[in-house]
């Protein structure tokens, strides 16, 4: 097995999470008087019933205030910084250099795979009041909820860096958009660790081998694909059955599954002539088997097609994480191409897989250390040089680049692919309150595995999206 | 009860009522003193817990009275209808797989087999149940992965190449049921074995001197007789089903996401809870599951005499 990924929406082995049940405890003898519990339930069931409700069930928490309430500082007290094992070494450098910081470190599922156990403990620590990490590594669908108070008594977790914490010139270096997903209702609640573009991996050496050219355009890249099933049956030129893979392959094509057209309105209208061009794309690739319905990151997949992938369109980090580490492909062989277009557009548009973020904790006894820390870790040359991936602070990419132990593994410079593909991220895919990952794996994964068409799953994921949404208080529309 | 009561306040025990009742029971401190370490867990744990969860299905995240609100609104949840199907469709086949292979492998257990024999395999059925729900939820990880399992050409037999197609919606129910059958069986036929043993030689020996075949003294004389076994058994196994959450969560988080994350109530409940940070909503779920347990208890206990102590 691999490690894990850094790509905040994907880790494998996948963590197991607490696996307690929200329900009381029962036992034998609380049912040995079933008549007398029934006439009881009987009885408060009738007189709510009686009762005409009084309050709504939903109370609205105002929206986040730009102030938060400081705890009492006391800049000696100790940090607790919750990372993944991925980020964990930067975390444990930190602590080397500043051995009088008082730090406690804790690693944690970083929210990969669309795991909710930050989210969990934080509406256990608002209840009790008290446990919150000082800093925190997340994913960006974290800073949805952690902007806001979890409850009307709670205080959003996440402190405004904005204010007061991180200057302004530090936050205005990071990477065109990068921190949109961190910002809500004016304010910058979390620093970019990195960011995930989506570039064209390809094997450079079987490429060259067999007289490729690397496609620049999705019409090239679907030629090709056909031509690859026929010459060379058995090997791929991507996968979709990754948790993450419509955010390859549909946020690329501008496909408008989750677009936020307001704070609380979201856009989903997957027959969008932007979501069907790639859905019948796909369908064409999958049904030639140049394109699998398993995932990269699936069980068993290195084993059988981990030296017959070609080509695939996926996150910068696929390079170390995919092919290195996974795949175990030798060094020399993978390079990374810009994102491809499509005929008849002017502009070329990528997706993003994960790249995390770090927050503070507005709960914190001591701002000034946890602030510290995070800069340190999203903007420092001395982190961001040989950082696991591709670092959102601009100064710290260029640092990060220019270190040749980033490179050494590729055919081919990938510098260029990287920088183009970092200011083509399309902003239409939002950043939702819930995970794109579970409709995506629960709705459509199950379909293409039971042999149905991309195209015509359409609907049913469309219709998994719009459910999800409207039951965390979107509006949606689905023209 | 009430005889019990009033028994004991008359401070002796009148005959009748002792022929009624057979045993006498006598009131003393010890006897309370005995239960009060577990009442005081059952009432920390159990009941005040169970009380709070109603306190919060009848108001909201400001503690006003809401009625049944919450349970309007859970209900209109689009994954409401979806997660108590699967789980009636679960407990259907768990409980019917449950009661009768229980059975069935008890009294061949108990008359079919030599004493040494039976030894082994009630210690082999056991020895999954000994395991831990997460540990042997690995185990079935390993087994329904055509990659790596032992029994990967049976998969395949049966048009399975991928740990995903095994995962398909439509087998779900019958991959828990599979799991908690191997995990749970075991004891329930160490218990239906002990039963068994209950029931006295002189019984069973007038059945043989009577001509019956061996099915039919199971089916005349061993079942009837460990009745009250199987509907103990039926309600604990019903009250566990509906609680179902391990299971699909581990191989929710293991197939990456395939398996719907609300796939049983309790899952939906806790999405309810540590997502949407409504805890009202979700012990609105948490009553509508114990109303469930509560009444399929209450349905078998009425109806098989469980709890009525034999008349002599």
């Amino acid at each position: 097995m691999t490690g894990r990924f850094p790509g905040t929406s994907n880790s494998y082995p996948p963590k197991i999470q607490d696996t307690k049940g929200p329900m009381m405890s029962r036992s034998p003898s609380a049912r040995s008087r079933p008549r007398s519990v029934l006439k009881l339930a009987a009885a408060t069931i009738g007189a709510a019933l009686a009762l005409t409700a009084c309050a709504s069930t939903s109370t609205k928490t105002t929206s986040a205030q730009s102030d938060f309430k400081q705890a009492a500082q006391d800049t000696s007290s100790a940090i607790t910084v919750w990372a993944d094992s991925t980020r964990l070494p930067s975390v444990q450098a930190y602590q080397k250099a500043h051995p009088d910081v008082k730090m406690n470190i804790v690693t944690y599922d970083g929210s990969a795979d669309g795991s909710t156990y930050l989210q969990t403990k934080v509406q256990l620590f608002d209840r009790t009041n008290k446990g919150w990490p000082d800093v925190v590594f997340g994913s960006p669908t974290d800073v949805t909820w952690a902007s806001e108070p979890t409850s009307p008594s709670a205080q959003a977790y996440a402190a405004p860096l904005d204010q007061g914490l991180v200057p302004q010139t530090t936050l205005s270096n990071f990477a065109k958009g990068s921190l949109t997903p961190c910002q809500f209702n004016g304010h910058t609640y979390c620093l970019r660790n990195d960011i995930a573009q989506v570039v064209l991996w390809y094997n450079k050496a079987l490429m060259d081998k067999w007289g490729y050219q690397v496609p620049t355009t999705w019409q090239e890249y679907q030629a090709l694909g056909q031509k690859v099933a026929k010459e060379h049956p058995g090997y791929l030129v991507g996968a979709v059955g990754d948790t993450n893979s419509q955010e390859s392959y549909f946020w690329s094509s501008q496909c408008p599954a989750q677009e936020l057209t307001g704070n609380t309105t979201l856009r989903v209208n997957l027959s969008s002539p932007n979501c069907t061009r790639m859905a019948s794309l796909l369908d064409s690739l999958i049904s030639a088997k140049s394109v699998s319905t398993q995932g990269f990151f699936s069980q068993g997949f290195t084993k059988s097609y981990g030296s017959k992938v070609l080509m695939a369109y996926g996150p910068s980090w696929y390079g170390q994480y995919l092919f290195n580490a996974a795949f175990k492909t030798p060094a020399g062989q993978i390079a990374a191409a810009p994102p491809l277009k499509w005929d008849g557009e002017s502009s070329t548009y990528t997706g993003n897989v994960g790249g995390g973020v770090w927050m503070v904790s507005s709960h914190s006894k001591n701002l000034s250390a946890a602030t510290a820390l995070t800069e340190w870790l999203t903007t420092s040359d001395a982190n961001l040089k040989s950082a696991p991936t591709y670092p959102a602070y601009v100064p710290g990419a260029k640092t990060w680049l220019d270190n040749p132990a980033n490179k050494d593994y590729f055919a081919a410079p990938i510098s260029d692919a990287f920088q183009q593909a970092a200011n083509d991220v399309w902003t239409g895919w939002g950043n939702t309150k819930f995970s794109d990952a579970t409709a995506w794996s629960s709705v459509v994964l199950p379909a293409l595995s039971a042999g149905k068409t991309l195209t015509s799953t359409l609907p049913a994921w469309q219709s998994a999206i719009v459910n999800e949404a409207k039951s965390v208080g979107y509006t949606v529309t689905t023209q | 009860m009430t005889t019990v009561e009033r028994v004991g306040a008359a401070g002796a025990v009148p005959a009748e009522q002792v022929r009624r009742r057979g045993v006498p029971r006598r009131r003393s401190l010890a006897g309370y003193a005995f239960v009060s370490g577990y009442t005081v867990l059952l009432m920390a744990f159990g009941v005040l817990p169970t009380l709070y969860a109603i306190d919060l299905a009848f108001t909201n995240a400001s503690g006003q009275f809401v009625g049944l609100g919450q349970f309007t609104k859970v209900v209109r949840d689009f994954r409401f209808g979806p997660s108590f199907m699967h789980i009636l469709l679960y407990l259907a086949m768990w409980l019917v797989l449950v009661v009768v292979l229980t059975v069935v492998v008890a009294v061949i257990l108990r008359s079919r087999v030599s004493a040494r024999t039976s030894g082994v395999f009630r210690f082999l059925f056991y020895i999954p149940g000994a395991l831990a729900g997460v540990a042997s939820v690995l185990v079935w990880l390993f087994m329904l992965d055509p990659a790596v399992s032992p029994v990967s050409w049976l998969l395949r037999a049966l048009g399975f190449s991928t740990f995903a197609q095994v995962l398909a919606p439509q087998n779900l129910p019958a991959i828990f049921v599979l799991i908690a059958f191997w995990t749970g069986a075991g004891g329930w036929i160490v218990v239906m074995y002990g039963a068994l043993n209950n029931i006295s030689d002189e019984v069973m020996e007038a059945a043989r001197v009577d001509g019956a075949s061996p099915w039919k003294t199971a089916w005349y004389i061993q079942i009837p007789m460990i009745r009250k076994w199987i509907v103990y058994m039926a309600i604990l196994a019903f009250a566990a089903g509906t609680q179902l959450f391990v299971e699909p969560q581990l191989l929710q988080t293991a197939s990456l996401g395939r398996v719907d994350p609300t796939w049983s109530p309790n899952q939906l409940a806790y999405v309810f809870a540590f997502q949407h940070g409504d805890f009202n909503g979700a012990a609105a779920i948490s009553i509508f599951l114990l109303t469930l347990g509560l009444m399929c208890a209450g349905i078998l206990v009425t109806r098989s005499g469980l709890f009525k102590v034999e008349e002599q």
